[in-house]
């Protein structure tokens, strides 16, 4: 019964429960000692706080493979070295262009681009304006003796003020509305993919695939209602539209560290990953003995030896050298060249 | 991506290769690009053995290995193997495009799409064998490099060969779903 204890992995859970207790300290003091924390986020908080938990413990999971260990090591090594501030600026369009704008998703389809863009953009931008509201970090309140003009406060300092009724106001107010219908259109994209694409129709499943869509829409429709219901129907279906949100929300929440939601963490390795290369490239490249090309970069090579002997694989050869220092091409044609072989000697190429 | 119940793969049907009947007719490459599963895009590799020295050539699909090099040596946990032993080809949201199962596949299979940042390879064309049907290759390929079917026509097919899927790699043994043809009593095909 209690083995699920000793499966653990506790480096993670050391982790885990530092991260979540660093989040807990960073409200407590962020809120100024909960003074504006806004007690009907409550929810909310437990759900985030769970989820960084999850999120820092399967992080820490993954980074001890042995190959995610290997780029880890590597990429924050180089980070710390002097011959990365040559890198700097590739860094940065790097992220500009594949994390935020995801460009990379084009060549795949230009509606799965678009898709997934305003799927990835409305969360973010949602994100970055709940994730403070949640946490106490931002609040607004009525400038004393005035009806008409807002604070708004971060970290319990009054930042900016803004009129009520004006442009600020009204993206300040909305910005959660923008950040649905980027959402909506974008799963709706995405789903109707899912639906025509005969690839996908063989290949996918409801939790993996579809439950990330749904639930998506789900949050965004709601989130959408809530500002319908107080705008059009007054208030009528709030109590409903409000506890559906906070239900998807906190599902979401809790679900990131466990499904498809996890590769929103995963995907800046793409940044060290292209850094290796580049790097790799001005140490020289492997040259196949097959096709006598370059094919990778040799600290590739090598490193995948290494790695590869970690997960219990030799591919040394008997006479020195490895399967490994053929480039794909080699590979197919020495296996080709052995099936040959076995032919002719058997005297008959066709049995 | 385990197969669901209502998956109709058939586990009596099996792909047998045979290489050494390719003529480079490129007929797979084009069928493959017609597999809904990876969208215009060949995944089959076929290509000269040695250029300079003959005319032979070479197809390859993906042997879809019982322990996949592929799988084991990616960062981003982006290649799976289902409950049919089919390997899938990656994770679109998961894989970084790092090239690990590219250069580390003993076969030479999985290819790296350079723009799109995604390694894509064949996955046995499971839009087509998870209903039981057969692998787009195999129904063209006017040679019989490429065939796919059950252990018994391919024995009446060539009584003088005997299907082999352990390789060895140097040091490295290796097992596949996928069969080569090799002459009659052999059981294993040794590389290096
Ligand atoms: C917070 C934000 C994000 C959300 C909610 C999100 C959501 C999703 C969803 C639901 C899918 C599956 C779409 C489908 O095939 O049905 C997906 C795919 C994907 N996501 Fe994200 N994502 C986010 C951020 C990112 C970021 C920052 C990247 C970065 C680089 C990224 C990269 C990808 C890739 C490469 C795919 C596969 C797309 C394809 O090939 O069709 N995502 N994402
Ligand atoms: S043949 Fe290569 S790509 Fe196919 S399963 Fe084996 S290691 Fe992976
Ligand atoms: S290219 Fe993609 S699938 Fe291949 S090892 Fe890298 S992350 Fe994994």
């Amino acid at each position: 019964m209690f083995k699920i204890f000793s499966d653990l992995n506790r480096k993670a859970l050391l982790n885990a429960s530092i991260a979540m207790v660093l989040v807990i300290v960073l409200v407590y003091v962020g809120s100024r000692d909960l003074q504006n924390f806004d007690a009907a986020l409550i929810a909310y908080l437990f759900g985030t706080v769970f989820a960084v938990f999850g999120i820092m413990y399967r992080y820490s999971v993954w980074v001890q493979r042995p190959p995610t260990r290997l780029y880890w090591r590597r990429t924050w090594k180089f980070v710390f070295s002097k011959r990365f501030f040559p890198y700097l600026g590739f860094v940065i369009t790097q992220f500009v262009k594949n994390i935020l704008f995801q460009r990379f998703i084009y060549p795949r389809g230009k509606s799965r681009w678009i898709g997934h863009f305003l799927l990835a953009t409305g969360c973010m931008l949602a994100f970055a304006v709940t994730i403070p509201l949640t946490f106490g970090w931002i609040h607004f309140t009525l400038l004393p003796g005035t009806t008409d003009i807002y604070v708004a406060h971060v970290f319990g300092f009054a930042v900016s003020k803004f009129e009520l009724g004006g442009l600020i106001a009204f993206n300040a107010f909305h910005i959660l509305n923008w950040c649905s219908l980027f959402v909506i259109i974008g799963a709706i994209l995405m789903m109707r993919r899912r639906l025509t694409n005969g690839g996908l129709i063989a290949t996918q499943s409801f939790q993996d695939d579809w439950m990330p869509l749904v639930l998506l829409l789900a949050i965004s429709v709601t989130g959408l209602g809530l500002t319908f219901d107080y705008s059009f129907m007054q208030g009528k279906t709030f109590e409903f539209m409000s506890v559906t949100h906070a239900i998807t929300v906190i599902l979401f929440l809790v679900w990131i560290p466990f499904g498809k939601f996890f590769h929103i963490f995963q995907r800046p390795a793409q940044l060290g990953t292209n850094v290796y290369r580049k790097e790799g490239e001005r140490l020289g490249m492997a040259v196949c003995p097959h096709t006598g090309e370059a094919f990778a970069t040799q600290l590739h090579v090598n490193d995948l030896k290494k790695v590869t002997r970690e997960l219990d694989f030799n591919f040394d050869m008997e006479g020195g050298g490895s399967h490994l220092d053929y480039s794909p091409e080699g590979k197919r044609a020495a296996l080709a060249k052995a099936q040959f072989a076995a032919r002719e000697k058997e005297g008959s190429f066709f049995g | 991506m385990a197969a669901g119940p209502d998956s109709n793969f058939n586990p009596d049907m099996e792909f047998f290769v045979d290489m050494q009947r390719c003529i480079g007719c490129r007929a797979c490459e084009a069928a493959c690009a017609e597999c809904e599963t990876n969208g215009q895009e060949p995944m089959i590799h076929v290509n000269y053995v040695d250029r300079a020295h003959s005319v032979q050539t070479t197809v390859q699909v993906c042997m879809h290995c019982e322990d996949p090099a592929c799988a084991n040596v990616c960062p981003a946990d982006a290649i799976a193997k289902d409950g049919n032993g089919v390997v899938h080809s990656a994770n679109t949201s998961r894989c970084i495009g790092c090239s690990n199962c590219v250069l580390a596949c003993p076969f030479g299979v999985p290819k790296k799409m350079e723009a799109a940042e995604l390694m894509m390879k064949c996955n046995l064309c499971y839009d087509r064998t998870s209903v039981g049907k057969k692998p787009m290759c195999a129904t063209v390929c006017p040679s019989g490099a490429l065939f796919y079917g059950t252990r018994e026509e391919i024995r009446k097919k060539r009584p003088n060969s005997d299907p082999v899927n352990t390789f060895k790699f140097g040091a490295q043994t290796v097992h596949t779903k996928v069969n080569i043809m090799m002459p009659k009593g052999s059981t294993e095909l040794r590389v290096h």
